[in-house]
């Protein structure tokens, strides 16, 4: 039997009728259409369903709905404002941060909270906070490396100090 | 040579500049599609009951009672797809559903579809199977054992699926003019390939009463191979090729698990045939464990002659493949494990055997790196120890034997551009490699005041080579067709669309498209829309396997723009009064490159253009040379129109006490050619060293009572973050020759040297050798326990006996003439065997 709830999301408030066993993850994807939050294992082990709850990261994969009534549920569709990217969006796609791309939605949204937390990460800092989400393409080290430069991005820094680092060797 | 290539390369206004894949921004907004995310009106949910046992007989499937659900639209079984298929024309011994026999624990057996998915859970628990449990195999030493418990009808004898053996050269010769002979014996355990998207599909059938074929079918597929599912779909469906239409969406990585036709997307087509409506199917990620086609587990025995300042003289190697319960790409990967050996190292005569056996295991596939992982392992693992046994450097060993740039090898394959010397350079110089420099340094790492237990940690540096193809010389059907085809179109108002079966898996297949458009008709990359990997729209590549992608769609997409492009100098010429031979194309003009300012801008170009020639359509293809293999059965595996070439060496740290292994750093350098976008390069091979360094010391494939021990993301240890090392990535680029602007591929073969690498520095570390991979730290622990007890210092496998002969006809090959620069077709004797 479906439930009427009201979900903030993004910041609209949606009114949706949900199967109470259903997970967020299911509610977003299914009834509410936002299918940029992914899906890779379904029991909490992959990150790739990471939304931010209050501006915390959650696995919406083990999140009922009922649950999160009151807070503010943040999905990759509304980390950019008003077709704005967030920086680190820009810095993913310039940088090389996403491959298959279907981490990344999880991937963006723990280094956005990062962020706000940590303003200028340390690369332990960045392998703490992000070791919740697999990545299977980048070897995570294109990750770090948009991480950085859109913290410089969001401090005003010097933007040329932040290169891919690649290196060549033309014999 | 090398200074003219390199001013080139700087000419390049695309190529060889970093930028954003052309779907980045559809990445990073979640706006990209998967096959998941495509949601259909009315459409149903579809799930398949797979097997709980390794091997039984099916004696009876009643789904009566599932039917009888409300909201259940159809159930189907074995019964209703009868007709076999298989990715290899020679190993078609796969049922959409089971038919009498279930293989391995998670073999479909029956397939709903209904209104969502909570009437699936309920409908599947409904569906009756009565099974009469067999005796299971679970081993490569059980297949061989017990022929008499037969798994798969394809096997002609006992459980062996496939047995190859070939002389190149003569064998004995080498050995006897040998100073030193050594043998190794190394098992590889195999491991998923883990995309972190789930195989899924949607399939939508669209009747068509006035059609003698019924209607037509769209399948959407997360797939790296649309166009071998499209065949193997219209052979079990029955439906005309030309009734189906395969598209492969944003696909969330696949490694080489998502190329091979599937279960699910066959009875999702049917489910959605019978029910009239579209139907979804989504894998679990156990499911993704159990469809597996991962890497196979092999054990490998090498023996290997060398002259005492490290010259190789001979190389005798066996495989024996413990394939699952299908054959899969099986067959190839049989010949994969023995086919590249050649590539790296010169080798004056050559003896491989390999065997597939079947076991009651998900079955095993292509991996990244597709055969020749395992045998990398275990050659450059052997080669250090003959290096230590002869008290030579492991690089100068290697130095000593590579293979030359433009020469064959004694199995008849054709080299062209090859830096492998400048990659271990490259790797030596800043890793400042030494072996056993830092086996005895202090641990900078262990002074941490709050902890009070002072681990004991050893360091050490390993180093390996590799090489790998790119992509196969021979189509996995036989025929003449091109391996990839492009097609442009250029419109009135300046638009570009490419038109290109490549299905883009992560690794930037239409960027790359998108990048060599652009670089030919002088116009920004971001101007050109891209249909990609759909059997209808587009003409065919075959797939994103064998590293194909850059080299071969690249080719032939520089043919067609080539085509426009002379269309477009052409009416320019006339226009600007400059010979087509001075006009230039770039940033959206064609310019006279003597005076720039006589300009054209690309628009107008167009326009003159359609009104010269009519519609501006340009096609172009690609298929490998000929005369790049020998001649014998067999030797369409490994062929390929180029190899790129890596070395690797990395850092451990081991805990002397606990056998803790860490990997901390890797430096890779690779041979790409060219790069088209470094950028995507150096991912590539970020991702080829994180993927290699969690199979060398964390990735396990193991069961228990049939069972797959470990089918989760929780259980099954992939790397995160934290287990990742610092990885340090150096691009060598020297153009190859047949390459799209010289370039080779990327997305393989930097993960071959990682392996061994790190098992070559946990030796150098703490003098142990472990030769099974993964290395886990138990393995470490018991064999520094080993060592402690003078039980000596490897670990190997248990050696596997042969009761009988090698059990095919030996092929004896020689290659006519030495390993002279490009032989366009040497002539070749086949001494015995030949076709068998």
């Amino acid at each position: 039997m479906r439930q009427l709830i009201t979900l903030h999301v993004n910041g609209e408030r949606h009114e949706v009728a949900v199967l109470p066993h259903h997970t967020l993850l299911e509610v977003l994807r299914e009834d509410m259409g936002l299918i940029g939050t992914k899906h890779g294992c379904e029991l909490g082990e992959c990150g790739a369903c990471t939304v931010l709850i209050d501006g915390m990261p959650v696995l919406s994969c083990l999140t009922l709905p009922l649950e999160v009534q009151e807070s503010e549920i943040t999905t990759i569709e509304g980390l950019e404002q008003n077709g704005k990217l967030h920086p680190l969006q820009e810095t993913f796609a310039e940088l090389g941060a996403a491959q298959c791309g279907y981490c990344t939605p999880g991937m963006l949204l723990s280094g956005a909270a990062l962020l706000r937390e940590h303003p200028h990460p340390t690369r332990e800092q960045m392998k703490e906070y992000l070791a919740g989400n697999l990545c299977r393409c980048t070897g995570y080290t294109k990750i770090y490396e948009a991480v950085e430069a859109a913290a410089q991005r969001m401090s005003g820094g010097d933007e040329q100090a932040i290169r891919p680092a690649v290196e060549g060797y033309h014999g | 040579m090398a200074k003219d290539q390199q001013q080139k390369t700087r000419a390049y206004k695309i190529i060889g500049t970093p930028r954003p894949k052309v779907d980045a921004y559809a990445k990073v907004t979640g706006r990209a599609l998967f096959a998941d995310d495509i949601m259909l009106p009315r459409m149903l949910y579809g799930r398949l009951l797979r097997s709980p046992y390794p091997h039984a007989r099916i004696l009876s499937i009643d789904t009566s009672r599932a039917q009888a659900l409300p909201g259940v639209l159809a159930v189907i079984t074995g019964a209703d797809l009868p007709q076999k298929f298989g990715i290899l024309p020679s190993s078609q011994d796969e049922y959409a559903l089971a038919i009498d026999k279930v293989r391995y624990v998670g073999d479909p057996v029956a397939a709903v579809a209904a209104l969502d998915p909570d009437i699936l859970d309920e409908a599947i628990k409904l569906i009756d199977v009565e099974y009469e449990v067999l005796p299971a195999i679970m081993s490569i030493e059980e297949a061989l054992a017990h022929p008499e418990v037969k798994i798969n009808d394809e096997a002609r004898i006992g459980n062996i699926h496939k047995a190859v053996s070939y002389e190149f050269g003569e064998v004995e010769a080498g050995f006897a003019a040998a100073d030193y002979i050594r043998e190794d014996w190394s098992y590889y355990e195999g491991n998923n390939h883990a995309p972190i998207e789930e195989h899924a599909c949607v399939a939508q059938w669209e009747p068509n009463p006035s059609d003698p074929a019924g209607g037509k079918l769209t399948l959407w597929s997360s797939t790296q191979t649309p166009h071998y599912v499209h065949r193997e779909l219209s052979k079990v469906l029955g439906l005309p090729q030309s009734h189906i239409r395969v598209i492969a969406p944003n696909v969330g990585g696949g490694f080489g698990g998502k190329s091979d036709p599937f279960s699910h997307e066959i009875c999702a087509c049917e489910l959605s045939r019978r029910t009239g409506r579209p139907v979804k199917i989504t894998c679990t990620r156990e499911e993704v464990f159990l469809i597996h086609r991962g890497r196979h587990p092999v054990k490998m025995w090498i023996k290997t002659g060398v002259k005492r300042d490290g010259t190789l003289t001979a190389m005798h190697f066996r495989s024996f493949l413990d394939g699952g319960a299908y054959g899969s790409y099986g067959i190839a990967t049989t010949y994969y494990t023995g086919a590249l050996q050649t590539v790296t190292y010169k080798l004056p005569c050559y003896k491989f055997e390999g065997i597939r056996l079947f076991t009651n295991k998900p079955p095993c596939g292509p991996k990244r790196g597709h055969g020749t992982t395992q045998p990398r392992y275990a050659i450059e693992v052997h080669l250090d120890k003959l290096a230590h046994d002869l008290g030579i450097d492991p690089v100068e060993l290697r130095r000593r034997n590579l293979v030359e740039p433009y020469t064959h090898t004694v199995n008849g394959l054709r080299i062209t551009s090859c830096a492998l010397g400048e990659c271990l350079d490259q790797v030596v110089e800043r890793s400042k490699f030494h072996p056993n420099k830092l086996a005895a340094a202090a641990n900078p790492h262990a002074s941490n005041g709050s902890v009070q237990y002072q681990p004991a940690i050893k360091r050490g540096l390993g180093i390996a080579a590799s090489a790998y193809i790119c992509g196969a010389g021979k189509p996995i059907y036989w025929n003449d067709l091109p391996h990839s085809a492009v097609q442009i179109r250029l419109d009135r108002g300046g638009g570009v669309t490419v038109y290109c079966g490549a299905t883009d898996i992560g690794q930037g297949s239409t960027s790359i498209l998108a990048y060599i458009v652009a670089e030919e008709l002088g116009i920004q990359p971001e101007r050109i829309h891209l249909e990609t990997a759909d059997t209808t729209l587009t003409p065919v590549d075959l797939g994103s396997y064998s590293s194909r992608v850059t080299f071969m769609a690249g080719n032939a997409a520089i043919a067609a723009a080539r085509k426009l492009k002379e269309q477009l100098f052409e009416v320019a010429s006339e226009r600007l009064h400059v010979p087509s031979e001075s006009l230039q194309a770039a940033n959206d003009v064609i310019y006279d490159e003597h005076d720039p300012g006589v300009a054209l801008p690309f628009e107008h170009a167009v326009q003159f253009a359609e009104a010269r020639f009519g519609a501006l359509v340009a096609a172009g293809s690609y298929a490998p040379p000929e005369g790049i293999h020998g001649d014998y059965k067999g030797a369409g595996v490994g062929p390929s129109p180029a190899y790129s070439y890596s070395a690797c060496v990395a850092q451990v740290a081991v805990d002397v006490e606990t056998g803790d292994l860490v990997v901390e750093k890797l430096w890779l350098a690779h041979d790409v050619g060219q790069s088209i976008n470094p950028l995507l390069v150096a991912g590539q091979v970020e991702g080829g060293a994180y993927m290699g360094c969690g199979e060398a010391v964390m990735e396990q494939q193991i069961f228990r009572k049939g069972l797959h021990k470990i089918p989760s993301l929780l259980d099954y240890k992939l790397a995160t973050t934290l287990d990742t090392p610092e990885i340090e990535t150096i691009l060598v680029e020297i153009p190859d020759r047949e390459g799209p602007f010289g370039a080779k591929e990327a997305g393989q073969g930097p993960l071959n040297p990682v392996i061994p690498a790190i098992a070559n520095a946990v030796y150098d570390a703490v003098g142990v050798r472990i030769d099974e991979v993964p290395i886990t730290s138990d393995k470490v622990f018991r064999a520094l326990k080993n060592l402690a007890q003078g039980k000596g210092t490897e670990l190997q496998p248990t050696p596997i006996e042969l009761s009988s002969p090698w059990p095919t006809r030996l092929i004896s090959w020689q290659h006519n003439g030495s390993q002279g620069e490009d032989q366009s077709k040497a002539s070749h004797v086949p001494v015995q065997g030949g076709v068998s």
